[in-house]
């Protein structure tokens, strides 16, 4: 308790005002939130590594705020983005390990019973900013009960080539998959192909695949966690994707993540699902020809499919607070710190738009605005479905995208190898192996 | 009574071997009774599996991206060993000549061997990539092709593109390896043979060949496991794809068991390999190690 300064001193006290005021009833906790760190508490987090150098600078900087204003020191590891996944199983499994691990998708639903329960912090967000998006509460919560705080989601969207959509008679993106299509096949008819990774790109191509899926109203599994994916409205996606992959650039197949930046900013795709980071590498490069590029980049919303609801997934990360940890109460402290909008709003306005709002107040931050063409990242979690759509999330849901169910389906009937039928039951048969109660 | 036993050879030989055997078993013997034990579980990442006998086993000769990882794998160590089994040799025999530069010329070989495989795997992705391959540019440029190759996109071309890469990386090996067995071949059995009149090939196929079998054993079984096993350059290659054309047992493997989660089976699939690195040892072991001092007999 000595550590207590003014501010806090300030903040507890007014918490009691409020709660005497409302009688003392427990529910006023949820307008303010006031843990009290354990003393002389010490915190491990595990984080993946930066996308922006913005991004860990004020990280980093907003950890050291907390770190002064509590005395808890706060050590920060960053492992690479695919790394954190099978650390934290470890972590959750061992018993040991970082207080605090910032993970992606379905982690905390694969070790739900080590993860301390955030309901408070999160009701307090939920309050406070605005409330979560629906998607967030999917990965956050199991039941009733919140085990994990969405940080954010690094968007997807459509990057294009304005000059290059123009000449090929269109306006912009179409909102609908038929005119999409039309789109990438008028595209492909001026020599200036779109292009869509196909290969094993953890990121890019499991986002676009779900996406097309999922337009079409297929689904892995229904409510119940059975598969369905062999349906009419999966081989109907399936028809579509034939059709659009004959308006590729060659070799989308051997794609992996890096491949579509790459090809896009030599000028080789018109169109391409990605991050908001091609934008980035056209908008810093000295190098003129690349400026011009810049500008002419553009972005939307990925489609609408006959379902007539958006249907992408991308990329949720997550904060889970481990029952291992020594000072939970500190922890949690440090979660509430930084999703607070003095340090996330700087945080994210540094990320540049990689990462997305978890809480609608946030939408309101000026990166979205500051430039027009970062808007259309910022509806990131609005417009998202969890990876285990329509089912349960856990370790099945995990698995079936770690072994590239839907991508693999995709792809397979996509360039003709299997008939959409075909690739369907394949799939079906191969998520059947984790989705067996 | 410690001083006696500690003159007593057999005592101390079992002293001076358990340094070498605590290494061994936990290093060597645990993980792999640990692997052959998970395999047998549903082992998670993060949760520790219940004992389901054959389940991975059954599961995994009936599913279709295993059986096609198995396929691979075949396909890849027969081909590529051949390749490099024939070229390495040719390889050495070019070297075992008198050429200028002799020294220059055999350390400069050794080259792809010593680059880290992730490096030469990199250069390789940019050699093959679909929109930024030098090999399709060069060909374009020179008019003998239009459009750029699909080295990695088509089932087909990526195995055949993947398992070059294999063997670029593994004559070195072969061919140096070979180079040193060539030159314990005394001189005076080729001047005998010279002497008997014999052609160039009767010459390699009655006595380098059959001096050299040893060495082609040690080297051969020891380039197959290599090229079974085979992970880095088809991760930073493909990944297994596309299509999983290029799925090998190890990478299905790790995909399945580490950002999978799924241990147990991953472990089985791992497993599974033991038989076959058997038999690539068997088989050197009885079928091309013929004399019985070559076996470890004493006789």
């Amino acid at each position: 308790m000595t550590k207590l300064t003014r501010r806090d001193f300030l903040v507890s006290t007014a918490s009691v005002a409020a709660a005497s005021a409302m009688g003392g009833s427990a529910h006023a906790a949820t307008d303010t939130l006031n843990i009290q760190p354990e003393k002389d508490a010490k915190l491990r987090v595990l984080r993946w590594k930066r996308f922006v150098q913005g991004d860990e600078e004020l990280w980093m900087a907003n950890t050291k705020k907390f770190t002064e204003k509590t005395g808890i020191e706060v050590r920060v590891d960053n492992e690479g983005w695919e790394d954190v996944r099978p650390k934290a199983a470890v972590a959750a499994s061992v018993g040991s390990g970082p207080d605090i691990v910032i993970g992606w998708f379905d982690d905390p639903h694969q070790y739900p019973d080590k993860l301390v329960d955030l309901t408070d912090l999160a009701n307090y967000l939920d309050k406070k900013y605005g409330g979560w998006y629906d998607v967030c509460k999917r990965y956050g919560m199991r039941g009733d009960r919140w085990i994990a705080i969405t940080l954010g989601v690094v968007g997807n969207a459509l990057c294009y080539r304005e000059s290059q959509v123009k000449a090929a008679g269109f306006d912009g993106v179409p909102k609908d998959t038929a005119g999409f299509l039309k789109l990438c096949q008028a595209l492909k008819a001026k020599d200036t192909p779109c292009g869509f990774a196909l290969g094993k790109a953890v990121g890019d191509g499991n986002n676009w695949a779900h996406w097309l899926l999922w337009s079409h109203g297929g689904m892995m599994v229904d409510t119940k966690g059975n598969v369905v994916i062999d349906s009419p409205e999966t081989w109907a996606a399936l028809e579509y994707a034939k059709e659009l992959y004959k308006t590729f650039v060659p070799g989308t197949l051997s794609w992996q993540d890096p491949s579509n930046n790459k090809a896009f900013l030599d000028g080789q795709v018109s169109m391409t699902a990605n991050g908001i980071s091609v934008y980035y590498s056209a908008k810093n490069s000295q190098d003129p020809k690349m400026k011009a590029m810049a500008d002419d980049i553009q972005h939307a919303h990925l489609p609408i499919g006959p379902i007539g609801k958006p249907t992408e997934l991308m990329q949720i990360t997550q904060m889970m607070l481990f029952k291992h940890s020594k000072y939970p109460n500190a922890a949690k402290a440090y979660m509430q710190f930084m999703m607070e909008a003095d340090q996330y709003n700087p945080w994210m306005e540094a990320a540049i738009g990689y990462v997305s709002q978890p809480l609608k107040a946030y939408e309101a931050n000026p990166i979205w605005t500051v430039d027009p063409k970062h808007t259309v990242y910022r509806d990131a979690a609005a417009l998202m479905l969890d990876n285990g759509h329509a089912g349960p999330l856990g370790t099945a849901s995990a698995a079936v995208m770690a072994d590239y169910v839907v991508l693999d389906m995709i792809a397979n009937a996509a360039s003709g190898a299997k008939t959409p039928k075909e690739a369907a039951a394949q799939a079906a048969e191969r998520a059947k192996r984790y989705y067996k109660t | 009574m410690l001083s006696r036993a500690l003159n007593n050879s057999n005592v101390l030989g079992l002293i001076f071997m358990l340094p070498l055997v605590i290494i061994l078993v936990l290093f060597l013997t645990y993980p792999l009774g640990l692997g052959i034990w998970l395999g047998f579980t549903d082992a998670k990442i993060g949760r520790a599996g219940e004992w389901i006998g054959l389940g991975n086993y059954a599961y995994l000769i009936g599913d279709s991206v295993s059986q096609l990882a198995l396929f691979n794998t075949i396909f890849y160590t027969v081909i590529a060993s051949i390749l490099k089994f024939a070229l390495g040799l040719w390889l050495a025999l070019l070297l075992n000549k008198n050429l200028p530069f002799k020294a220059f010329f055999r350390s400069i070989v050794l080259l792809p061997w010593i680059v880290p495989t992730a490096l030469s795997a990199l250069a390789f992705w940019w050699i093959y990539d679909a929109q930024f391959s030098i090999i399709s540019w060069t060909l374009v440029k020179l008019g003998l092709i239009d459009t750029y190759i699909n080295f990695l996109g088509d089932p087909w071309m990526a195995r055949f593109s993947t398992i070059f890469a294999n063997v670029w990386r593994g004559i070195p090996f072969v061919a140096i390896t070979l180079l040193a067995g060539l030159q314990t071949i005394s001189p005076a059995l080729y001047e005998a043979a010279s002497i008997d009149g014999v052609t160039p090939w009767q010459q390699f196929r009655y006595v380098t060949l059959p001096l050299l079998t040893p060495i082609i054993a040690v080297v051969m079984t020891f380039s197959v496991l290599f090229t079974f096993t085979d992970f880095q350059l088809i991760y930073v290659l493909t990944r297994g794809g596309p299509l999983n054309a290029t799925h090998l047992m190890t990478t299905l493997s790790f995909q399945r068991a580490i950002p999978g989660g799924s241990l147990g089976e991953g472990a089985a699939l791992a497993i599974m390999m033991i038989p076959f690195l058997l038999a690539a040892i068997m088989f050197s072991y009885f079928g091309l190690q013929r004399r019985a001092w070559q076996r470890g007999d004493d006789k």
